[in-house]
């Protein structure tokens, strides 16, 4: 069997904005997270890539702080997150567009927007919304309709759009290509490269490899709860246990891939 | 027969209105939190209480009362019954709101009895007034223009202001809602604070109209209400307020044309409406979108 691999960080200057150690999440009796640790710093973009069930979905839900740690202890700008209300995760500057994209249906796309400002007392709220109607037209020809009515590819462009209107630091996304034509996937890596070279940091989950590996500055491959394999996309890209790695299968009985 | 359905009309918007008040008072608190708050009518009744206790000085009076007593119970509720509770299951909430209800119903029967107390609210209100030729109580049309004003001034909150925002946020999905920072426990709270504005303005009408205040009143007004926010659909706030118009319009529309021998039974055909709907759509009326929290 794989073990974990605990990659060393490349040396970085301060404090990271997430710092994860020995995370375990359970859900019952079923462990989905076995122990991780992770950082992110600011800036930097991490994908985690894995099959479906690795795990990779819970550990951004309790980075959230959606979904509380059973073990380990996870530090947002060096405060423990234990002990922190769900609102108040987004206040610390960790924003999440959700598996599923959790847009309100039944509300209009400019209301989906401003909820995004929630934390904000700001008076840019009005301009940053119609910033994003300047970027996707298409949400501002709509922006009086029930965000339901929008297409997967537009719901997904709101979702992302609504969690940067908080101004985070740390913007986590699960499965942004998920269900996606590939056009539509193009548009949403466009957008992640744009928030990116904002200096806003980017932690990724994607089951599409290849697409995170385009963007990240560091991956982690998951695999039934454990990361199994860390570095740069092209090293990982490359790696001759990759496969093995992604899969979570004893590297012996890897010949070629799966 | 231009009188008669005048009346009829009336009747139907002033008793439908009431009965949206009171069903958009449960189902805001539906909406929010997924609770069926069996303690509405406790709020109802708090608040006739204190139109009794203040109506002689001035009505004015006794109608900031029923608002304070209203709202504050409402707080209280939420404070020490469900705040302790958030997170469990429907359940769990439900009984708690049993619980609740009935805790107030007894304590109010050990402090003043059980023995309903008549009272002359609004007596200028009973008079009658000339609406298009006919002939109208005058309380009838405060209870329409009541019920038209807050029914405006509730959907101004829920659709113009930035916590009527969260709240509709929190109603289609509490967890995203929360996510992005909505204050679960402020939300909540409003929701409980309006909903005893609501009960109050209830209150107020439904005492001047009856003059009566007892430990159970606003019982029978909110078990029907009840149907009313079933048919109108769980969780959907427009739905609500239209199921609770609808089913008092329904009374209103049997007693109108049922043979006189049938009038007594009008409720069984008004179930057996309700029945028909929940059979065929069982989502309600105005079916609530997001119902299932997805994260």
């Amino acid at each position: 069997m794989l073990r974990t691999v605990e990659p060393s960080d490349p040396a970085r200057v301060g404090e990271p904005i997430v710092a994860v150690d020995g995370l375990v999440v359970n859900y019952g009796s079923i462990t989905a997270v076995h122990g991780v640790d992770i950082r992110v710093f600011a800036g930097e973009t991490v994908a985690i890539v894995g099959p479906n069930g690795a795990g990779k979905t819970s550990l951004l839900s309790a980075i959230a702080g959606i979904v509380r740690p059973a073990a380990g202890a996870i530090r947002i700008g060096g405060e423990p997150l234990a002990g922190v209300a769900l609102p108040d995760v987004v206040r610390r500057g960790i924003a999440i567009a959700p598996e599923g994209r959790n847009i309100f249906a039944g509300l209009t796309v400019i209301e989906n927007l401003r909820l995004g400002a929630t934390t904000r007392r700001d008076r840019a709220i009005a301009a940053d919304i119609e910033k994003v109607f300047a970027d996707f037209p298409i949400l501002g020809e709509r922006k009086n309709q029930p965000a339901g009515l929008l297409s997967g590819g537009e719901q997904q462009m709101l979702a992302i759009s609504r969690a940067m209107l908080s101004r985070p630091r740390l913007l986590m996304l699960d499965e942004p290509s998920l269900g996606l034509a590939p056009a539509i996937v193009e548009r949403v890596y466009q957008l992640l490269k744009s928030i990116r070279s904002e200096g806003v940091a980017l932690l990724v989950v994607e089951q599409n490899a290849a697409r995170a590996f385009g963007l990240a500055d560091r991956v982690y491959v998951m695999s039934r709860g454990l990361f199994t394999l860390a570095g740069a996309p092209a090293e990982i890209e490359r790696h001759r246990d990759f496969d093995a790695a992604y899969f979570g299968v004893a590297m012996s009985a890897t010949g070629g891939s799966p | 027969m231009i009188e008669q359905l005048v009346q009829t009309l009336v009747d139907i918007f002033s008793v439908g209105g009431l009965y949206a008040l009171t069903t958009l008072g449960i189902g805001l608190i539906f909406g929010v939190m997924r609770l069926i708050n069996f303690a509405h009518s406790q709020l109802i009744m708090a608040a006739g209480y204190a139109v009794l206790l203040l109506f002689a000085q001035s009505a004015a009076l006794a109608v900031a009362s029923a608002l304070i007593a209203a709202v504050l119970l409402a707080l209280i509720i939420e404070r020490a019954a469900f705040r302790p509770l958030r997170g469990a299951d429907p359940a769990t909430l439900l009984i708690a709101s049993f619980a609740a209800s009935f805790f107030i119903e007894k304590l109010m029967i050990l402090l003043v009895g059980s023995r309903p107390k008549g009272l002359d609210f609004l007596p200028f209100l009973s008079r009658q007034a000339e609406v298009a030729g006919v002939r109208v109580q005058l309380l009838q049309m405060v209870t329409i223009a009541v019920s038209a004003v807050l029914l405006v001034a509730t959907t101004w909150f829920l659709k113009a202001t930035r916590l009527g925002l969260e709240m509709r946020a929190a109603a289609e999905n509490f967890r995203m809602a929360e996510v992005l920072g909505v204050r679960a426990n402020r939300v909540i709270a409003t929701a409980f604070a309006i909903s005893g504005v609501l009960a109050a303005a209830v209150a107020c009408l439904f005492v001047a109209q009856t003059g009566l205040v007892q430990p159970r009143m606003g019982l029978q007004l909110v078990i029907i209400a009840f149907v009313g926010t079933v048919i109108g659909g769980l969780g959907s706030l427009p739905g609500s307020a239209l199921g609770g118009f609808l089913v008092g319009a329904m009374t209103i529309v049997l007693q109108a044309l049922l043979p006189p021998d049938l009038r007594p039974f009008r409720e069984a055909f008004l179930f057996v409406a309700v029945a028909a709907v929940l059979l065929f759509r069982p989502q309600g009326l105005v079916p609530a979108r997001g119902f299932r929290e997805r994260i």
